[in-house]
């Protein structure tokens, strides 16, 4: 698995999925191409799904938001006859690296996620129709959606078989939204866990696995029907034209991929990749006009993408590479003037959706499994959105005081209103929150700083940054800093950092990556599933997997 | 019909798994039965229910108790719960229990498996006689009415039999299992039937004796495999089911010939030579040989379909869980284990149609397949010496497995009888050339018009050679109920 996995999609040449408009309802149907999978050796068959087919749905999510903020119901249902959605294919993941699994089941379940943050932050509620089989990641799948509806041909079922069948979890979110989301009771939620076969018609709804079940032949108009009646309360404002999302410039180099906004640095002898922000080199749009006539081209949102896209780039196709710093380079007040234009018309739907990408590309920060540093050099502009960098990462350095031969202006930490909730972690704090957790008095004190640019002393003394080194310490302290992380075990670095960023409250979401994942990436390590004779392994081939039977 | 209340489960429901002491199964098939009998009512036209329906009845499972025959009326029809004698110290004959005594109750471990596989088998039971329904309507003969409602009460039959077997091992999912299969119908928008070929409509007799004989078979292969399963109620049921389904083989294969031989006695009468000749030939009011090949390329590759993927986890599963086996296992000279055996699958690469070496165990699907292909040859050969020793030259064929098919390596691309791919385009225009067309379908339904005169026979089909239970030509095989 070594050629370069893209997280951009070109939409006109989209593979899998369809989406069939009709005013403030979009159909979106699943239509796996069974040949078309992202490697060799597997076929996507019955609607099962790889990266390939994740990485679709991710963009389809996305433009539904930015080019169709007309709609307001989006109907999840499958183009195929029998079967709605057969989960990960089990070939695939069989015969994936461990390194793949996991990265594929992050990147699924962060798109489950922004399902549900559609409907959160902008009134766009995705809701599922299921005719035939909807077993594993198809009924996670349908998890993700806010309203579930089957039908009841005394055929079609929802189920998780990943226990029964494979030895492993439904690891996309499946056994935490069973009992969080749909509140399944517990020990039905055993049941249904351990049968293969899943749990159909009324009893499907009595135990609170779906919403509603339609008698069949009432279906398609069922659903029709329930689609516009939620359209028809849906709180989301009327916006009449989206903008497009035009493809990302990039270009990948041998050891650089270079951005219109950003620059990442591969540094692979020293294991490390080095991302640069740069600011943005225009004033913000005069108004929401502007805003909208610039589109995508417009810094904040272009910025948000090019990052996203970045941070997916170094995940995937770059996982020697244990350290990610961040740098930014630029002109702070302009950050603060092209936020503070979004956070003025927070209510204007284009405004919106750029915070909200922006709240969801901070997030996979957050969850990135690499030791993430943020440099705060001179000339840098670390303010507002991109100071959320500071705290989002495991450790930051700031310059103090002038450096020798550096006529950068001073390195500065800028707060705005944003800082203070607008961009929250899966744990729903802001970042700010959740670092001072034991201290929440001084995010009252932290409020006064904001408009004001904050240097080094100031900004260590507030705890905004770890540490601050004048150019005598500097670089000596960077080298340091840079060997011993590369010494460590990266196990237990991405064991340490996922366990240290999200202090505080569970939430659904944390629970998800924090216990479902971390149980799941345990049992793929465990021979009884990836074994040669573990059952995911041997999954296809008629012979049952051997479990080693001591309890650990 | 049965008084549900006062029923002598013993003498009313003939049976050899002691049902009258068996209080967990009596009291689910008390409440199955209402449903059932109700299913049955609704379904057949009620002046056949009413009629006297000469029958055969097993009673038990020894030589002299499996063929009663007398009049019934249908809905009165007793059917029953019998099992293949036990076989003493029977042993598991293939997968990883290899050799282990057979299992008498469900082992846990297999239990959704064992219930998947009787569920999917159960439901195709009722399946036909919804299928089958009103041909009663159009019957060429009493004798075929008969066999119609033979084929009918035994589907039923097995039916139950698989009911039994949901309500004996499986608790209370079997018995909800049970309720469902007569929830689900045939070619219902409501709730089909689980399988494709048991939703398509059974229009005219053609279609219903190459039903009996392509369709019905792929039963026979399903059920032979079955019946090598360790767990030994299963297979006992089966391997009783499966004399009941050799005479749904006969009145498909003589049914077919009898079609045929009508059409050579036609043809030879007139002194038409040419088979394509077909205008001609209908004005006969006899059946064309080519518009019967058309019916045959149908319903072949509609049964081929009901094997499923050629490459399949749980044919693999339930083989080496020792749940269901190939046909003949025990003749079959290898380990039957399979862990190490490669078999030959079709696959398409680039455009064309080879085989390759598979792991021989996720090939179970494909070997059964080629065992029904043979199995479906043998009827298709004596067709041909009908035609022949008519002095006709036509043979009819099977066409290539991969023809209009589904499901499996062959439904992504198009394929003519003859086994060439063609494009879609080609296959379309062609398609009435190969499969009946709707004009076809008029033509066959123009003669399906009811003989209800003992002894005598539509036009298109020729008389049987020998009655059933050995009765005369002229007997009076149903005594229709005309209110």
């Amino acid at each position: 698995m070594s050629k370069r996995i893209d997280f951009q999609v070109d939409p006109a040449g989209m593979k899998h999925w369809t989406v069939e408009h009709d005013g403030p309802v979009a159909y979106l149907y699943m239509d796996v191409d069974e040949d078309a999978g992202l490697f060799e050796g597997y076929q996507l068959k019955l609607n099962s799904y790889d990266l390939g087919v994740d990485i679709e749905l991710a963009d389809v999510v996305q433009r539904m938001r930015f080019e169709h903020p007309e709609v307001k119901v989006v109907v999840l249902t499958s183009a195929k006859d029998k079967v709605f959605c057969a989960g990960a294919n089990i070939r695939m993941l069989g015969s994936a690296s461990h390194a793949h699994k996991v990265n594929f089941c992050k990147f699924t379940n962060e798109t489950r996620n922004t399902l549900e943050a559609a409907l959160e932050d902008s009134g766009q509620n995705y809701i599922c129709a299921v005719r035939g089989a909807c077993a594993g990641g198809g009924y996670e799948l349908a998890l993700a959606c806010n309203h579930i509806m089957l039908t009841d041909d005394s055929t079609s079922s929802v189920a998780l078989p990943e226990v029964p069948l494979l030895a492993v979890l439904p690891g996309t979110g499946g056994l935490t939204r069973v009992t969080d989301k749909r509140k399944v009771r517990r020990d039905l939620a055993d049941v249904f866990c351990s049968v293969e076969e899943g749990v159909k018609g009324k009893r499907a709804q009595e135990w609170r696995l779906v919403d509603e079940v339609i008698p069949n032949s009432q279906f398609d108009a069922g659903v029709r029907a329930r689609a516009e009646a939620f359209a028809a309360t849906s709180r989301k404002p009327d916006v009449t034209q989206g903008i497009e999302l035009k493809p990302l410039q990039r270009q990948f180099l041998a050891d650089a991929v270079i951005y219109s906004t950003i620059d990442v640095a591969l540094d692979r002898p020293g294991r490390r990749a080095v991302i640069t922000i740069k600011g943005p080199e225009t004033d913000a749009p005069a108004d929401v006009a502007a805003l909208t006539a610039e589109g995508s081209e417009t810094w904040m949102l272009r910025c948000a993408r090019e990052l996203d896209d970045a941070i997916l780039h170094l995940r995937t196709n770059e996982d020697a590479l244990g350290l990610i710093e961040f740098q930014t380079a630029g002109d702070p007040a302009r950050v603060v003037a092209h936020e503070a234009l979004l956070l003025a018309h927070a209510d204007h739907w284009l405004a919106n959706e750029v915070l909200c990408l922006w709240k969801r590309v901070l997030k996979r920060v957050d969850m990135t499994s690499r030791s993430l540093v943020a440099m705060v050099e001179h000339g840098s502009c670390y303010a507002g959105v991109l100071a959320e960098l500071l705290w989002s990462v495991d450790r930051s350095y700031m310059m103090l005081e002038p450096f020798e031969e550096d006529d950068r202006p001073l390195a500065s930490v800028q707060l705005t209103d944003a800082n203070f909730g607008q961009y929250r972690m899966g744990n729903g704090l802001s970042r700010l929150e959740t670092r001072f957790l034991g201290a929440p008095d001084d995010i009252a004190g932290l409020r006064a700083q904001i408009g004001t640019p904050l240097d080094a002393a100031k900004a260590e003394t507030l705890g905004l940054v770890t540490y601050a080194y004048d150019d005598i310490d500097w670089e000596d302290e960077i080298r340091l800093f840079r060997e011993e992380r590369a010494s460590f075990s990266p196990d237990a670095m991405t064991g340490m950092e996922a366990n240290l960023r999200f202090a505080g409250p569970e939430t659904m979401e944390t629970r998800i990556f924090g216990r479902l994942t971390a149980w799941q990436n345990w049992i793929f390590q465990r021979p009884n599933a990836v074994g040669p004779e573990g059952a995911l392994q041997r999954y296809g081939t008629g012979v049952r997997g051997v479990f080693d039977m001591q309890r650990v | 019909m049965l008084d549900l209340i006062n029923v002598s489960y013993d003498s009313q429901i003939p049976n050899n798994v002691g049902l009258s002491s068996d209080k967990k199964v009596l009291k689910a098939l008390e409440k199955w039965h209402p449903g059932y009998i109700n299913w049955w009512n609704d379904l057949i036209p009620q002046n056949f229910q009413e009629s006297m329906v000469y029958l055969r009845t097993a009673v038990s499972v020894d030589p002299k108790g499996w063929a009663k025959f007398d009049y019934v009326k249908m809905p009165e029809y007793r059917w029953g719960v019998l099992l293949a004698p036990a076989v003493e110290d029977r042993r598991i004959a293939m997968g990883e229990h290899l050799g282990e005594p057979a299992w008498q109750e469900v082992p846990g471990e297999y239990r959704n498996m064992l219930k998947r596989l009787i569920v999917i088998q159960g439901d195709t039971e009722p399946g036909s006689v919804e299928q089958q329904r009103f041909l009663g309507l159009t019957a060429p003969s009493l004798y075929d009415m008969r066999n119609l409602f033979q084929v009918n009460v035994e589907e039923g039959r097995h039916l139950w039999a698989m009911v039994y077997l949901l309500q004996k091992y499986f608790g209370r999912d079997g018995r909800e299992e049970a309720d469902d299969l007569l929830v689900r119908s045939s070619g219902s928008e409501e709730a089909p039937r689980m399988l494709g070929a048991f939703n398509e409509e059974t229009p005219d007799w053609l279609s219903f004796f190459m039903f009996t004989y392509f369709t019905d078979r792929d039963g026979k292969m399903q059920l032979e495999s079955l019946a090598q399963s360790g767990f030994d109620p299963l297979s006992r049921t089966c391997r009783f089911m499966l004399t009941e389904e050799a005479h749904h083989m006969f009145v498909g294969e003589t049914g077919v010939g009898r079609t045929i031989q009508a059409t050579l006695e036609a043809m030879t009468k007139a002194g038409i030579t040419d088979p394509t000749d077909i205008n001609k030939i209908r004005d006969l009011g006899v059946i064309d040989l080519p518009t019967i090949q058309k019916k045959l390329n149908l319903h072949y590759t509609l049964s081929l379909d009901l094997f499923g993927q050629e490459v399949s986890t749980n044919a693999a599963n339930a083989f080496n869980a020792g749940i269901k086996g190939r046909y003949m296992e025990q003749r079959i000279d290898d380990d039957h284990k399979l862990q190490n055996d490669t078999y030959p699958v079709t696959s398409i690469k680039d455009g064309k149609i080879l085989t390759e070496d598979v792991p021989a165990l996720t090939a179970i699907n494909m070997r059964l397949r080629d065992d029904y292909v043979r199995d479906a040859a043998g009827g298709i050969g004596r067709w041909n010496k009908m035609i022949a020793k008519a002095g006709i030259e036509y043979e009819l064929k099977l066409p290539h497995e991969g023809f209009h098919r589904q499901i499996g390596v062959f439904s992504t691309v198009a394929v003519d009888p003859d086994g060439n791919i063609v494009s879609a385009e080609e296959w379309a225009k062609r398609r009435e050339d190969w499969l009946p067309t709707k004009a076809d379908g008029d033509f066959i339904q123009s003669l399906m018009v009811p003989c209800y005169e003992p002894g005598e026979y539509a036009s298109w089909i020729a008389p049987p050679k020998v009655g059933i239970d050995n009765k005369p030509g002229d007997f009076e095989y149903v005594k229709l109920h005309m209110a």
